[in-house]
């Protein structure tokens, strides 16, 4: 049995959740430490209320809020500055801190590891037996850990660590294990890159993943709303020290990458795992049920691919500087005709930020759409989506058939190579941009 | 949750490896704020001919006669990964699935079966192979952890100690643990005097 610190609720399951804990007439143990957020579903168009695209939505959002109020949970709701998606909001306020547990009926919760907290996603039902019971019943994980050592390319980001990951070690080769990252290329991260590498963790079927706490995360926590404040803070950093791993410790499995090695990465095919280096091509023994639903060849390279629409945005790649290192490509140019393009900041807080900076403005002469904060078309619920059979170069985390609607072909890759695709129309190294 | 011990049924093969959740059940198809009515988006994008129809495809697996009585799942590796939507567990075992047997499960989508009365059993992927070549009845046998066909070739298969014995007994969870309600306010009694940072105001529960 696993003490759970914290614990996040959103739209799409919350209201799910409440109920059936409510129906069994259990209350939730301790509310203070349960969050609710509007991300899933929620419409990401310019003025949105409750109301949503997705036939039937408006009431996940309208009952989610109710048995929220009812719960006494705190609620980032629709118009809340700080709504977001949950593993932006929750970072971005320090209520994820090192040492904690935390868990979210959501797949990429292992997202906040990243701040050396032991986080993971669960279903509804672990949801429910967290809140009534302030615990988990979880069998002890295996552990792994995945060294990315020397130094990254410049132009290669976090993005293309995760891929080339799962690229080269397949879909299930977390096999359900806690995952540790670590080695130099890691610890050089700051911590929104951070956030990005092991937000994938789930890709790879890991359990979680998770980064030793270290200065860099001090720094960026410290003065957060919900991050412990004076003599607490001082009793908290000393905790947290005594967290990372032994010098030395041994896992049940490990993994050594050269991140020199790595070139940025784009999906080709149907599953994370199928990702190429953007120099590469589609492999000679490429599925052919893939090869159908992607519409590719065999050895056909993936750069020079013509697509039809650019998504910058989600709990992967949907942070403030994200959205920096996209902009910077885009100013001063524009995006191919008939591609259809948009941003979705990661949270309202991220949005604020960027339109503080003027980035929504570089975001929008380049002739993409800017939009409110959300999940949005990272996956499709039925409401919005690209057109019919659309190529879409996206900056989020998953490429499954019909994943961003039916027939709709996804190339996962960095918000950098979504910026350059989007420019060039096809799939494109966005180094050369750079140059 | 219906007790779990012993089943035998036809096997439906869908003998492809990392077979997600948005494949089990597209997210358009969660259309219901609450646990039911999922069985109809069973894989529907795989299921129907047409993107939110409901018109058969008949070379789908489920479509055909022969799998029409399939209690059983016969999956590829990684079965069950991405989103960790329970919705997929549920419209599984309100189409009728009690087992699913692939030779490695995502974790999530493992422990919404345990929750659901449904048995995730890993078996090596050569006997998945022979399974779905025999396509006879397959036995899933909770108590002695194996898999077996008529002619006797079985397997064993893991399952963690808790899991087995919530499904063979149809636990609730939360009764389970509430029985130790002494001891968690015990630790969290201490663990607030030695991490006062993790609480907000005082406990309700």
């Amino acid at each position: 049995m696993v003490a759970i610190d914290r614990i996040f609720l959103h739209e799409r399951t919350g209201a799910a959740a409440l109920g059936s804990l409510k129906a069994a007439g259990r209350a939730v143990a301790d509310p203070a430490r349960v969050f609710c957020v509007m991300d899933h579903i929620v419409d990401t168009r310019p003025g949105r209320g409750d109301q949503t695209l997705m036939p039937g939505g408006q009431a996940f959002i309208t009952e989610t809020r109710a048995a929220a109020h009812e719960a006494g949970l705190t609620l980032f709701d629709v118009t809340d500055p700080d709504q977001g998606i949950v593993h932006v909001v929750s970072p971005e306020l320090g209520i994820v801190l090192p040492g904690l547990t935390l868990i979210a009926p959501d797949s990429h919760t292992c997202t906040q590891g990243a701040l050396g907290a032991l986080a993971w996603g669960i279903g509804s039902s672990e949801a429910e037996h967290a809140m009534a019971t302030g615990t988990l019943r979880i069998a002890r994980p295996h552990t792994m850990c995945v060294r990315f050592t020397g130094t990254l390319s410049v132009g290669v980001t976090p993005k293309d660590m995760i891929l080339a990951l799962i690229a080269r070690h397949g879909a299930g080769g977390g096999k359900g294990h806690a995952v540790e990252f670590a080695g130099d290329a890691v610890t050089a991260l700051d911590m929104e890159a951070r956030m990005t590498l092991c937000n994938m963790a789930t890709e790879f079927s890991a359990m979680t993943g998770m980064i030793a706490p270290d200065e860099t995360t001090y720094a960026w926590l410290k003065g957060r709303r919900y991050a412990p404040q004076g003599e607490d803070w001082t009793r908290a950093v000393a905790h947290w020290r005594t967290l990372p791993s032994d010098a030395g410790a041994t896992y049940d499995a490990e993994i050594v990458i050269d991140a020199a090695d790595i070139e940025p990465m784009v999906g080709w095919g149907t599953s994370p795992e199928q990702s190429v280096g953007i120099s590469g091509a589609v492999p000679v023994d490429a599925g052919e049920r893939a090869l159908a639903y992607m519409g590719l060849q065999a050895r056909q390279p993936v750069a020079g691919i013509p697509i039809d629409a650019a998504f910058i945005g989600s709990c992967t790649n949907g942070r403030l500087s994200d959205l920096r290192r996209a902009a910077a490509l885009l100013q001063g140019r524009s995006i191919a005709p008939g591609v259809k393009a948009l941003c979705v900041p990661g949270s309202s807080a991220v949005k604020r930020a960027a339109e503080a900076e003027g980035l929504d403005r570089m975001f929008m002469a380049a002739g993409f759409e800017w939009r409110e904060s959300g999940c949005s078309m990272c996956f499709y619920a039925g409401g919005e989506s690209f057109p019919a059979g659309a190529r879409v170069v996206s900056s989020t985390n998953r490429n499954f058939e019909g994943r961003q609607g039916p027939g709709i072909r996804t190339h996962i890759a960095s918000p950098e190579m979504v910026a350059a695709s989007a420019i060039a129309g096809m799939i494109a190294d966005p180094r050369e941009l750079a140059r | 949750m219906t007790p779990f011990t012993r089943l035998t049924a036809i096997a439906a093969p869908l003998l492809r490896d990392n077979i997600d959740t948005d494949a089990i059940i597209p997210s358009r198809e969660m259309k219901s704020t609450g646990k039911t009515g999922l069985a109809d988006g069973l894989f529907a994008a795989w299921r129907y001919l047409k993107a939110g129809g409901r018109d058969p495809d008949p070379a789908f697996i489920l479509n055909q006669p022969y799998y029409a009585d399939a209690h059983i799942l016969l999956g590829g590796s990684n079965f069950g990964c991405g989103s960790s939507r329970e919705h997929a567990v549920w419209a599984l075992a309100e189409y009728g699935i009690s087992a699913v047997i692939a030779p490695s499960f995502a974790p999530i989508f493992a422990g919404n079966c345990t929750r659901n009365g449904i048995v995730p059993a890993p078996v090596p992927a050569t006997a998945i192979a022979e399974i779905a070549a025999d396509g006879g009845p397959v036995t899933v046998d909770l108590p002695s952890q194996t898999v077996s066909l008529a002619d006797g070739r079985s397997w064993p298969f893991e399952i963690g100690g808790e899991a087995k014995a919530m499904l063979l007994e149809g636990l609730d969870a939360i009764d389970l643990t509430f029985k130790h309600k002494a001891d968690i306010a015990a630790f969290q009694a201490a663990d607030r005097m030695a991490r006062p940072w993790v609480y907000f105001g005082d406990i309700i529960g």
